[in-house]
């Protein structure tokens, strides 16, 4: 796709190549500035993260007993902990491990949220009643117990996390597009749809989902913050990562136990998931913004 | 034996404030290639009639209570998920009034109209392209080769019309339901409508059921008309019969309040009064209460009935012969 699109000036009489409303939304996402420098922010942090797995000098989980916690310096950049293990490589590896949280998790409920709240929100009636009380029932349980009963249950394994994580994920999601899809279900196209001999299976499927994916599109990037907030607060309660694997969550209670005497354990990481958070947060704002039609009149 | 016979429709809404009966035992028939107008003012069940035929009412509330709906041997109002499968869309059509929603927002206009080749048809997606083209042409989009790429919203509300009659007909049906097409169109695109499909019908032979309320447009289509009220059929005629030899009080005074038929200066011509409340049991004519020549023998029940071979009125005066209405078409 090139990169350069037309304008949305109207043209009497001349007809423009078809511009869809995604186009149109990124257009205008394009000229949000905090929205961009979210996304490239994300987009950088996101390469780095995962090219230090290939190319740190420092292995995130090599000890130096005899060096210790060291302030900054240029051959630890961020300094080192307690065991004298290079920071930068940990927080680096720490967010491989959020970020991919956060990005399974968005997936699962992408998935999962979407096609289970369209199939309920269109077919309506019983099933709908049953589904949306499965819903409820998953919802209402307690998140920690759940993550512990998994836990006890199965053994911890990080790989239990993302799946705990993830069933939890998309409950959410699936409310959303059901509503979504119960407004659009009675609009006339959908009447023209049926009229023209389409199944249920391909109104779901070409009509009602792609005409949520803008909202769904929003809730994602959204999703995104909340879950690696989750993550944290499994890792800080000891639930979640264990060392000598690190992610943001873990570096967080590590450091924070030694804020004191060396307040970098605790500063850098802090820094590096506050400013994700903040770049995530401005851009779904700024999707939220794009893809919204009506309050956009520019 | 005609293409669509359909016999003592019934459908129903049940809502919170009643059931309101929509369509009360409407029969009638199509024959191949025929053009059946429905009118009637908003409320009177033309619309509602012509869901049932499709099996567009959404269940609940509403429901189709009774009848037959036999199209080529298949009863549409019983027939299974996959009987409609291969009837909706194949060989049955319908446009819909608004034109400004029943295109999907979010597909490209060539997507839209290849939907129902790709279903009905073995057909690759190029060969489909290819007709869609073809289709679009026919129904005067100009520049359609580029123009199909174009999604809805960069389309006028006539070219929009267009786009749907070329989806209605792109599987060449055998009849077509037209569900008021030009109400939300502007005068002179209604009148290019109305060309388009009077040729389209005459090149594929297809009947057309054209629902709407604007007597003026049955005139110049429909070789038949049925006048529907309060979800009954209350007269039926041949298009000439009807405007010459009126048989019902409620299509004269239809036909008095067209504003074209009146004196300049004069006031316009209204019905006084309301439509009845379906959700009401109603004894006798529907229209008593805004009737000019209603007595006391018009509230028993009443009838469709014949007055001549092809003429039918459920006006119980007229069948008695004990009024002649006077019509204005003339003046």
């Amino acid at each position: 796709m090139s990169a350069e699109f037309p304008t949305v000036t109207q043209h009497a009489g001349e007809i423009e190549p078809g511009h869809s409303l995604w186009q149109d939304a990124w257009l205008r996402l394009r000229q949000n500035k905090l929205a961009v420098i979210g996304g490239i922010f994300v987009a950088i942090l996101t390469i780095a993260c995962f090219l230090s797995l290939l190319i740190a000098p420092h292995a995130y989980e090599k000890t130096h007993f005899a060096l210790g916690a060291t302030a900054p310096s240029a051959a630890h950049w961020l300094g080192t902990d307690i065991l004298g293990r290079d920071m930068l490589a940990r927080t680096l590896f720490g967010g491989c491990i959020s970020l991919s949280v956060g990005l399974a998790a968005t997936l699962v409920s992408v998935i999962i949220g979407v096609l289970y709240g369209a199939i309920s929100g269109y077919i309506g009636g019983r099933l709908d009643v049953v589904m949306m009380r499965i819903v409820d029932i998953v919802y209402s349980l307690p998140f920690v117990v759940f993550v512990i009963l998994i836990l006890v249950v199965f053994g911890q394994h990080i790989i239990l996390m993302f799946m705990a994580i993830g069933a939890v994920s998309w409950l959410d999601m699936a409310r959303i597009v059901r509503a979504q899809v119960m407004s659009l279900k009675r609009q006339e196209f959908v009447e023209a749809a049926i009229a023209l001999g389409l199944r249920r299976r391909r109104i779901i499927l070409r009509h009602m989902i792609p005409n949520v994916l803008g909202i769904v599109a929003i809730y994602a990037t959204l999703i995104v913050p909340s879950v690696m907030l989750l993550e944290a607060f499994l890792s800080f309660l000891g639930l979640g990562v264990q060392a000598p694997m690190s992610s943001w969550g873990t570096l967080l209670n590590d450091g924070r136990m030694s804020m004191e005497e060396y307040p970098w354990l605790l500063i850098f990481p802090s820094v590096f998931f506050s400013l994700t958070l903040f770049s995530l947060n401005f851009l779904g704002d700024g999707l939220r913004d794009a893809l919204d039609v009506r309050a956009s009149k520019d | 034996m005609p293409l669509l016979q359909v016999t003592n429709l019934r459908t129903a809404f049940y809502t919170r404030h009643g059931i309101v009966r929509a369509v009360n035992d409407v029969s009638f028939s199509l024959e191949r290639g025929e053009t059946l107008g429905i009118v009637g003012e908003s409320g009177s069940g033309k619309s509602v009639t012509c869901y049932s035929l499709m099996r567009l009412i959404p269940q609940p509330p509403g429901r189709i209570e009774g009848g037959t709906a036999m199209f080529d041997n298949v009863d549409l109002l019983k027939a299974t998920p996959e009987q409609l499968g291969s009837i909706r869309g194949k060989r049955i059509s319908m446009i819909f009034q608004d034109p400004m929603t029943s295109l999907n927002p979010y597909m490209r206009i060539s997507e839209q109209i290849i939907e129902p080749l790709l279903i009905h048809e073995k057909i690759s997606r190029a060969d489909a392209l290819k007709r869609a083209i073809t289709a679009l042409e026919e129904v005067g989009v100009p520049d359609a080769a580029n123009r199909i790429r174009g999604y809805p919203h960069e389309f006028s509300g006539g070219m929009r019309q267009r786009v749907m009659i070329a989806m209605a007909l792109i599987t060449k049906p055998e009849l077509l339901i037209a569900d008021e097409p030009t109400t939300a169109l502007d005068v002179t695109v209604q009148a290019q409508i109305l060309d388009l499909v009077k040729k389209m019908q005459r090149e594929l032979g297809m009947a057309v059921i054209w629902i709407t309320h604007d007597l003026g447009v049955v005139a110049g289509f429909c070789q038949r008309v049925q006048v529907m009220y309060a979800g009954r059929i209350v007269e039926r005629a041949p298009t000439e019969e009807l405007f010459h030899h009126t048989a019902h009080p409620y299509t004269s005074a239809l036909q008095k309040s067209i504003p074209a038929l009146q004196a300049k200066g004069a006031s316009l011509y209204t019905i006084p009064g309301m439509p009845p409340d379906l959700s009401r049991p109603i004894e006798g004519c529907p229209f008593v209460p805004r009737c000019e020549f209603a007595q006391e023998q018009c509230k028993q029940p009443v009838a469709l009935k014949g007055i001549s071979p092809d003429h039918d009125t459920a006006c119980l005066r007229v069948q008695k012969n004990e009024i002649v209405l006077t019509t204005n078409a003339h003046e």
